[in-house]
């Protein structure tokens, strides 16, 4: 089994339950919250879940597979979310995911061997006046090209 | 500008921190609505005509008074999903004017008699969904929200409920069905939400700008707010610009503004050295504008007139130096990828028309390639349970026939 939460995240859990007329509701809050933990969820963490708020492990696992942003699978410590979609392809978005990979040697979906990042492909995220925009785990980065690039990855540490 | 309503106070320092937030008059709608009848704040909402701006632009009144009287909980969702490619104008409204939306959250429960609402927020959205929580927490401390809100005997609990990455979760019957922990697979309608919705209970449902214009209409009345847009579709809209101009950003003008204007006059023109060669007007669902086709104004229905639609309101500009085919892959990619699943038309359909456009931009192209993704859109228009197959069928559409020649000529 993998690690429980920790005490202060289960009353951050109970805190979010209470939100809810019915339980179900807080799965996905508690899918963040697993994510948030243990970086990804895995099959111990669905079962947890399902536990607390008493519904069937299969409840959690048909929220779990539908969303883009819930891992199953651990990703790097920095996890480079590159937006793909028209805004960011107008400006570049294809030379930006190109120069991506050759840097970190990697293909979108895939990890560095050290585990330091992942990369992957994403539509809109929201910031098309900022575009070609990427997201790094929560973070922001706008009105990109390559040169910008190095410096974010200089500052991932 | 002087028409700036929703944003006339981008850019004060701290301005999302209630203490700033008071200086300004603020909350002063909320005290005021309290000592309304919910029935007056209806029919001032009603009058001004405030459509929604979402996409759909139902009348924000006329969504409240569906509401039943029953003695059930009912609640409200803001819809905060903001999906849409090319728009990002409810973030900048988020993160810059936090309590004006909580005081349209309140107004517009107090006027329904809801008692909880949710604000469902985009997953990527975090830094914004904190600022939202740090808001709540302020406006509870002065009394403005939780119990008994300025002694009125009014209670309101504000939640925030972050999505995980899932365009369709910003329909309102998918949102819903997220926010009770579900998959986001939209409902069959009827019920509409506003009788059968959250937890099935009457629900309203409205987008973040809608809900912040609220405030606004109390404190200055139906009349200053239409006069503001045009009759039928009161208000302003914040625009937002992207793509190949030198400008791309926000832009809170009067409904009715020429689209050509906001390209040329505020977002600066085109990048220098491009030509305009397309616009789509209102996000990635709406219909292609062609180059000589941008000389219309900014409302509903002139777009509808012109074929389009304002949905909301995110206006994509493409240069001549972009292809075509380039714009519909990244059209089809998309709707392909956030496609439910749910409905045969649309599951196949989308991921059908994605594969021979990328097989076309391979340059393995067939003559039957066209006429199949017309015909292939033309199933899925109409023919689904949410307006994401429409949102999908109309784009594609649009630019195959609109640029059949040049799609033609990368055979």
């Amino acid at each position: 089994m993998s690690p429980e939460f920790s005490e202060k995240t289960r009353k951050k859990i109970d805190e979010i339950v209470a939100r809810y007329p019915q339980k179900q509701a807080a799965i996905l809050p508690l899918l963040h919250i697993a994510q948030q933990e243990f970086g990804c969820i895995s099959p111990d963490s669905e079962k947890r879940i399902a536990d607390i708020l008493g519904v069937k492990p299969i409840r959690v696992r048909e929220v779990l597979t539908f969303y883009t942003m819930l891992n199953r699978e651990p990703v790097g410590k920095y996890h480079i979310q590159v937006c793909s979609n028209l805004s960011c392809s107008l400006l570049g978005a294809e030379k930006l995911i190109d120069y991506l990979k050759e840097k970190l040697g990697i293909e979108p979906g895939q990890t560095t061997k050290d585990g330091k990042f992942t990369l992957s492909l994403v539509e809109c995220l929201g910031a098309c006046e900022q575009a070609p925009c990427i997201m790094v785990n929560f973070d922001y980065f706008g009105n990109l090209d390559k040169k910008k690039i190095d410096k974010i990855l200089d500052g991932l540490k | 500008m002087k028409e700036k309503i929703l944003s006339q106070h981008f850019g004060l320092k701290n301005f999302y921190q209630i203490d700033e937030y008071l200086k300004e008059g603020g909350y002063r709608a909320v005290q005021k609505s309290l000592q309304m009848k919910p029935d007056e704040i209806l029919e001032e909402v009603k009058k001004a005509n405030l459509r929604g701006r979402g996409g759909a632009g139902f009348p924000a009144g006329i969504k409240w008074g569906f509401v039943p009287k029953v003695d059930k909980p009912k609640y409200l969702c803001v819809n905060a999903d903001e999906g849409e490619p090319g728009t990002f104008k409810d973030r900048y409204l988020m993160s810059h004017n936090p309590h004006l939306l909580l005081e349209g959250i309140i107004i517009a429960s107090f006027c329904v008699g809801i008692h909880s609402a949710y604000i469902y927020i985009r997953g990527e959205y975090e830094a914004i969904a904190l600022r939202l929580e740090g808001a709540i927490a302020e406006a509870q401390e002065k009394g403005f929200l939780g119990k008994n809100i300025l002694k009125s005997g009014f209670d309101l609990d504000v939640i925030v409920h972050r999505g995980a990455g899932a365009y369709i979760c910003g329909e309102e019957t998918a949102l819903l069905e997220s926010l009770e922990g579900k998959r986001g697979n939209p409902r069959l309608k009827p019920p509409f939400p506003a009788s059968v919705g959250l937890f099935n209970c009457p629900t309203v449902i409205n987008n973040v700008e809608t809900v912040s214009n609220i405030p606004l209409i109390i404190l200055n009345g139906a009349d200053w707010f239409v006069r503001k847009g045009l009759p039928k579709d009161g208000g302003t809209r914040i625009f937002g610009v992207s793509g190949m101009v030198e400008k791309p950003g926000i832009y809170e003008l009067p409904i009715g503004t020429s689209l050509k204007d906001i390209i040329f006059k505020h977002a600066g023109g085109m990048k220098k050295g491009k030509k305009l060669k397309a616009v789509i007007p209102g996000g990635m669902s709406a219909p292609v504008l062609k180059a000589d086709e941008i000389d219309i104004k900014m409302d509903f229905e002139s777009l509808v007139e012109a074929g389009s639609m304002l949905g909301s309101a995110a206006i994509i500009v493409i240069d001549t130096g972009t292809s075509m085919l380039d714009v519909l892959k990244a059209v089809t990619k998309f709707y392909s990828h956030e496609s439910c699943g749910q409905c045969t038309p649309c599951r196949i359909g989308t991921s059908w028309i994605d594969k021979i456009v990328r097989r076309m931009a391979e340059g393995k192209g067939s003559k039957k390639d066209i006429d199949n993704i017309l015909r292939l859109a033309s199933n899925i228009l109409g023919k689904t349970l949410c307006p994401l197959g429409d949102a999908a069928a109309m784009p594609i559409m649009s630019i195959t026939k609109k640029f059949r020649k040049e799609l033609e000529s990368r055979l």
